[in-house]
């Protein structure tokens, strides 16, 4: 393995929560380069041949094993694009850590878009943690533009934690999926802004067979002048039911449209959207107040606790 | 000791200023369980958020264990030990009843530590400790965590805002129960509860009667008590239904 720096490290520990090389199989990548990899006897990682990324393996029955498939950029003007595609086979149960740090410390801009497919076999069960981070004080922008597509199959579980709460100058994040019957999707997304950050969020889901389901669920909080942008679709084209919910906090001058949609193409399709944007409540703070904390203070446990 | 002198507090209107608060005075003994009670409408929330600081009095003077604590916010007095218990509990997304009763000791607290508070309101803490202060708790829940944030800040002077104000009879027989316990309790706290229920002014050592921004009447439970009952803002539960 390739030594990693202090800033490539800690970027690591930002987006993985790694302090080392955690157990089961993993792909590093830092600075537009696979830096060390370790297959497992049931999760197999190669290189693609026909572009740049991985496809990562995972056979029918594997249980109680993970993949962490983090990406570090140190280095100021990198723009990348990578395609991993997993494949996941019947029953299986799995924890997939992916995430993107960024510190850009010079005068260009940094861009990772990672485009990530999931192929989710029967009766299988994922749990998908992607956490983007930045840093660095250079005028260069830190970019990220993520595609995650899921394609689940009949019984399936794929259950997202998205996260996004520090120093992403520029996001444009896709997630599409696709179910299949009794299949069920269950996404927490989580964004800050701040500065003059800019975020749009998209999330397209199509329940396609009778008894899937789907919940999103997206908080946010928009700080100084910033602005987000969250389009929250679910169509239901079968018996089945959904439900997506975007709770925001506006600050200082930030800005946020909530654009949540409901399609339903079948009688018995059953979708629900919520939908609120709202400052702190005063009431909140006077109460944290009464508490001992001073305003700023409250403000922060509030945000914590809303983005926790 | 808490003293208020010659307290005023006046609010625009569309026929020019309304008193809610009219030169009152009032002074309160260290370690007394006080009721304060009157009509609605005559200022009785509005002085108990104007010792709080939650609301800023127009004229007059507070002088809490002899500093004079006019011009303090809200932050500074409840360093200083003064606690508040809102008449309607605030919900937070996100923040658990754990981490509400931690911001309230201002210390790491414990889980056992924290089982303590709520089990001193009469709530059993595993199954309240990790759970959101939202939508999801009812009204009775979210009034004795109320009551368990204001037990964890070990204060001087605790103000309750109509305790009972949203909660079922059930509930308010619970309530009853802690505000005797907390009376009984050989902590060195004054107690100020706003409130009509005759149960909870038969607890009292002195009961404040307050109408029209004025102290009406004030003295012990024995002399106030017999004045006052019958009267609509001093009966209990079920007459006040009938």
């Amino acid at each position: 393995m390739k030594e990693m720096d202090a800033v490539q490290k800690r970027l690591l520990k930002e987006v993985a929560d790694l302090h080392d090389i955690p157990e089961g199989a993993y792909n590093f990548r830092a600075n537009g380069e696979s830096v060390d990899r370790r297959s497992t006897k049931n999760i197999e990682i190669e290189s693609k041949t026909d572009k740049s990324g991985i496809d990562i393996r995972i056979k029918s029955g594997t249980k109680n094993e993970s993949v962490h498939i983090p990406v570090v950029l140190s280095a100021s003007g990198i723009k990348e694009t990578v395609y991993n595609d997993f494949f996941i086979g019947d029953d299986c149960d799995v924890l997939i850590v992916a995430g993107c740090g960024i510190d850009n410390c010079g005068t260009q801009d940094s861009e990772h878009d990672g485009i990530h497919r999931f192929f989710v076999g029967k009766n299988s069960k994922i749990r998908y943690v992607e956490k983007h981070y930045g840093s660095g004080d250079g005028s260069g922008k830190r970019i990220l533009d993520p595609v995650t597509e899921l394609y689940l199959d009949e019984g399936s579980t794929a259950e997202l934690e998205m996260v996004q709460i520090k120093g992403v100058d520029s996001t444009q994040r896709t997630t599409k999926a696709e179910l299949k019957k009794d299949a069920k999707l269950i996404v927490h997304e989580r964004l800050m802004t701040h500065g003059e950050q800019q975020a749009i969020s998209v999330y397209k889901v199509d329940l396609n067979e009778e008894g899937s389901s789907a919940d999103v669920v997206s908080r946010s909080v928009a700080r100084d002048s910033s602005y987000q942008k969250l389009d929250l679709c679910v169509k239901g084209n079968a018996p089945c039911s959904g439900h997506t919910e975007c709770d925001s906090i506006i600050m200082d001058n930030g800005r946020i449209l909530a654009v949540p949609s409901l399609e339903a193409n079948d009688i018995d399709a059953a979708l629900v959207h919520e939908a609120a944007i709202g400052k702190i409540a005063g009431d909140q703070l006077i109460k944290l107040m009464t508490l001992g904390l001073t305003e700023a203070e409250a403000e922060e446990q509030i945000i914590n606790g809303f983005l926790k | 000791m808490l003293e208020l002198k010659n307290i005023s507090f006046n609010v625009d209107s569309d026929d020019g200023k309304n008193e809610i608060i009219r030169d009152l005075n009032l002074t309160v003994q260290d370690n007394k369980f006080i009721v304060i009670t009157g009509p609605n409408g005559g200022g009785k929330s509005t002085l108990a958020k104007i010792i709080a600081g939650i609301v800023k009095n127009t004229d007059g003077q507070i002088i809490f264990d002899g500093e004079d604590i006019t011009e303090k916010s809200i932050t500074e007095r409840a360093k200083m030990g003064i606690g508040f218990a809102f008449q309607q509990p605030v919900r937070f997304k996100g923040l658990t009843v754990h981490d509400l009763l931690r911001i309230a000791s201002n210390k790491e607290l414990s889980i056992s530590e924290a089982c303590q508070y709520l089990s001193e309101v009469g709530l059993c803490a595993k199954d309240y400790i990790n759970r959101e202060v939202n939508a999801s708790l009812s009204g009775g829940e979210l009034k004795r965590i109320e009551i368990a944030t204001v037990l964890a800040r070990d204060v001087k002077l605790a103000l309750f805002d109509e305790p009972e104000a949203g909660i079922d009879l059930w509930s308010f027989n619970n309530l009853i129960r802690i505000f005797e316990k907390m009376r009984n309790s050989n902590k060195n706290r004054t107690i100020i509860v706003i409130s009509h229920q005759e149960r909870i002014l038969n607890i009292a050592d002195e009961i404040v009667v307050l109408g029209d921004g004025k102290v009406l009447k004030q003295g012990s439970k024995e002399e106030i008590l017999p004045e006052i009952i019958g009267k609509d803002y001093a009966l209990n539960a079920c007459e006040r239904l009938s």
